[in-house]
């Protein structure tokens, strides 16, 4: 039984919801000796700034259990290079473009805006408010919900209607709830969690800091739990928000996971770096996940873990479809779309 | 310039191949891998990515090893050297026959090939000089005379030497302590072996100090290299960053470019070997870095 996988990106219409995380596919050119880009939701694109830029100094890495601190700093060719050769050249692949940018003040958000709403083909903005490896903490914008609001509404103004603007959120904050109301208020479409967490690692051998940049941010399976908890908390308290899930996603199983937290769409990041086939086989897991357990539509088991357990047990024929009782399949799916607490 | 600039080569594929064999090589391992594709686009200079660790491994980032050799045996077999120094080196060195390893390549531009027979040095550093042999044979393939310079801590760790002077019309050989050929480091004995050898390039494969210094005295003699960096990569494959080094373009701008893609291998004057662990206050988006007037951001 093929698994109705769509998904909305505000009005838009993506036929899958799995996609690259912002940082971890490049502009997707390097991806596309593996597998075929348009095959997936979406390319999510490195966030690009409007000058070029160099980044941090090496070492930038390090390999951490179940998971990598990383300290790029945002290097990047700039507006003019991404506009001129990358986002041509992923339209031209049949691919659909989710850029993310990256600013130092509000301004430079919404000049970036407004650049790439100029450029045709760009399926949405992914506002990244939030990336750790910035000289100066007070540049990451996602920590505070006043400054991330200031570069939404900013972003919202300048972008062009029809393109949806999703916040990317950060973990590192005491309460990530109000960080996204703020968001939603100020104008996003939609939102992105999580970015990586803030940590370090030092050498016992040299007894310094590993990375150059002394912190980086830590990303990888290790961090999965912290997004789940994320996208629950935001779902919960905005139950009509599309939400991009992210976080140490390396299986079907585990993009599902996000999904049942409320997520509509699935962003694999670093799950590439061990695996660059990851996206390709992660969206044919997914389908096989739902699938055996009799799901016929993506859009029905959204958000589902936030039903109470009473809903829960009428989707009886879901499990016993998972004990190989298939046939049912389509009952589950409307039993499940009934008990659906999210407005259609 | 006596190379041949950009061989791009064709794209790299990921496959998963039963390991054929694993061997000691004093301090080092050899591993032989059956991967078809992978041997079949294979260009000497190239690098192979392992995923390490088995399926739900806490390793997650896979492991970048020149390439050896490849053989036409079994389809098509690919052939790496690595010594064991972490978690994912002691895992790879506990696989066996019929294991199976997921890897992707052949990664990186390959060592460009003079256009006419040359004298061609090879200089390698440790198991560096493992991407060396397969470019020596290319390099006779096509009437080049060849020459080894190895170099390394000690005997065992010099990978190669026997091969080196059965094969090379002249090898020679230095190790810091003196334990096999003459005590020292590669960089003494440059000169003398440049002269002797009446080098016209040196390609090298070795730790980045090696390089730079090699790079150094080459200059002296207006003698371009080609050198394989080692740097710490994370993908292997150009989407991650981390792998960055300061390079001067034929446009004299730096750029941080990645090594796993726009290298390994480099023209070792375009590399600013001081600045590598820095990014250069003129690179291409340093801080306070502006674009020139005709220069495109």
């Amino acid at each position: 039984m093929p698994v109705d996988l769509r998904t909305g990106l505000g009005h838009i219409e993506l036929p899958n919801p799995i996609l690259t995380a912002s940082g971890c596919a490049a502009s997707g050119r390097e991806l596309a000796q593996f597998f075929d880009i348009s095959k997936i939701g979406a390319v999510v694109t490195k966030s690009v700034m409007l000058a070029p830029r160099a980044g941090r100094p090496t070492p930038r890495m390090v390999e951490t259990d179940s998971g990598m601190l990383n300290s790029i700093g945002l290097q990047g060719p700039g507006i003019d290079a991404f506009l001129q050769r990358d986002l041509p050249w992923l339209l031209s692949r049949g691919a659909r473009a989710i850029v993310s940018i990256a600013g130092g003040s509000v301004d430079e958000y919404a000049e970036l805006a407004g650049r790439l709403s100029e450029a045709a083909g760009v399926t949405a903005i992914e506002v990244n408010i939030s990336c750790p490896n910035v000289a100066d903490r007070g540049q990451v914008f996602a920590c505070d919900p006043d400054a991330s609001a200031s570069v939404i509404e900013a972003v919202r103004g300048r972008a062009r209607y029809d393109i949806p603007v999703f916040a990317k959120l950060s973990p590192d904050v005491t309460d990530i709830v109000t960080v996204a109301r703020s968001c939603v208020a100020a104008g996003a479409d939609g939102l992105a969690m999580i970015n990586t967490l803030l940590g370090m690692a030092i050498d016992p051998d040299t007894m310094r800091p590993v990375l150059a940049g002394i912190t980086g941010g830590l990303s990888g399976p290790g961090i999965r739990p912290v997004a789940v908890r994320c996208i629950w908390q935001v779902r919960e308290a905005l139950p009509d928000i599309p939400i991009i899930g992210m976080g140490g996603v390396r299986t079907g199983r585990d993009a599902l996971e996000f999904i049942l937290a409320g997520a509509d769409m699935v962003s694999v990041g670093t799950a590439i770096f061990h695996d660059p086939l990851a996206c390709p086989r992660i969206l044919r897991e997914l389908e096989e996940e739902l699938a055996t357990r009799g799901v016929g539509r993506l859009r029905d088991v959204v958000g589902l873990a936030h039903e109470p357990v009473g809903a829960a047990r009428l989707r009886g024929s879901a499990h016993s479809a998972h004990s190989g009782q298939s046939g049912q399949g389509s009952h589950s799916g409307q039993n499940v779309r009934s008990a659906r607490y999210r407005k259609p | 310039m006596t190379a041949e600039d950009g061989e791009t080569g064709v794209a790299p594929v990921q496959v998963r191949g039963t390991v054929l064999t694993v061997r000691r090589v004093d301090a080092y391992y050899a591993m032989t891998v059956v991967a078809p594709p992978v041997a079949e686009r294979f260009r000497p200079g190239q690098f192979i990515a392992i995923a390490v660790g088995g399926p739900h491994t806490a390793m997650l980032l896979r492991r970048a090893f020149s390439i050896y050799d490849v053989r036409p045996d079994h389809g098509g077999t690919v052939e790496f050297v690595f010594a064991e120094v972490g978690r994912g080196t002691q895992w790879l060195a506990r696989r066996r026959a019929r294991d199976m390893l997921d890897l992707a390549g052949p990664l990186g531009r390959p060592f460009p090939i003079p256009r006419d027979p040359a004298n061609c040095l090879l200089i390698g550093g440790g198991y560096g000089s493992a991407p060396l042999f397969s470019l020596a044979d290319r390099l006779r393939a096509r009437d080049c005379r060849v020459d080894f310079l190895l170099g390394a801590a000690s005997a065992d760790r010099v990978f190669g030497a026997l091969t080196a002077r059965r094969t090379g019309r002249t090898a020679v050989i230095t190790t810091d302590d003196g334990s096999l050929g003459a005590r020292g480091m590669v960089t003494d004995v440059l000169s003398q072996v440049i002269h002797d050898a009446r080098t016209d390039v040196i390609y090298a494969c070795g730790p980045m100090p090696m390089l730079a210094e090699v790079t150094a005295v080459a200059g002296k003699y207006d003698i371009p290299v080609l050198a394989a960096v080692e740097e710490v990569m994370a993908c292997g494959i150009g989407v991650c960053m981390t792998c960055v080094l300061p390079v001067r373009g034929s446009d004299g701008v730096t750029r941080m470019v990645r090594s796993c893609v726009d290298g390994p291998v480099f023209r070792g004057d375009q590399v600013r070997w001081d600045d590598v662990g820095t990014i250069p206050f003129d690179a291409l988006g340093a801080p306070g870095w502006k674009a020139r007037a005709g220069s495109a951001g």
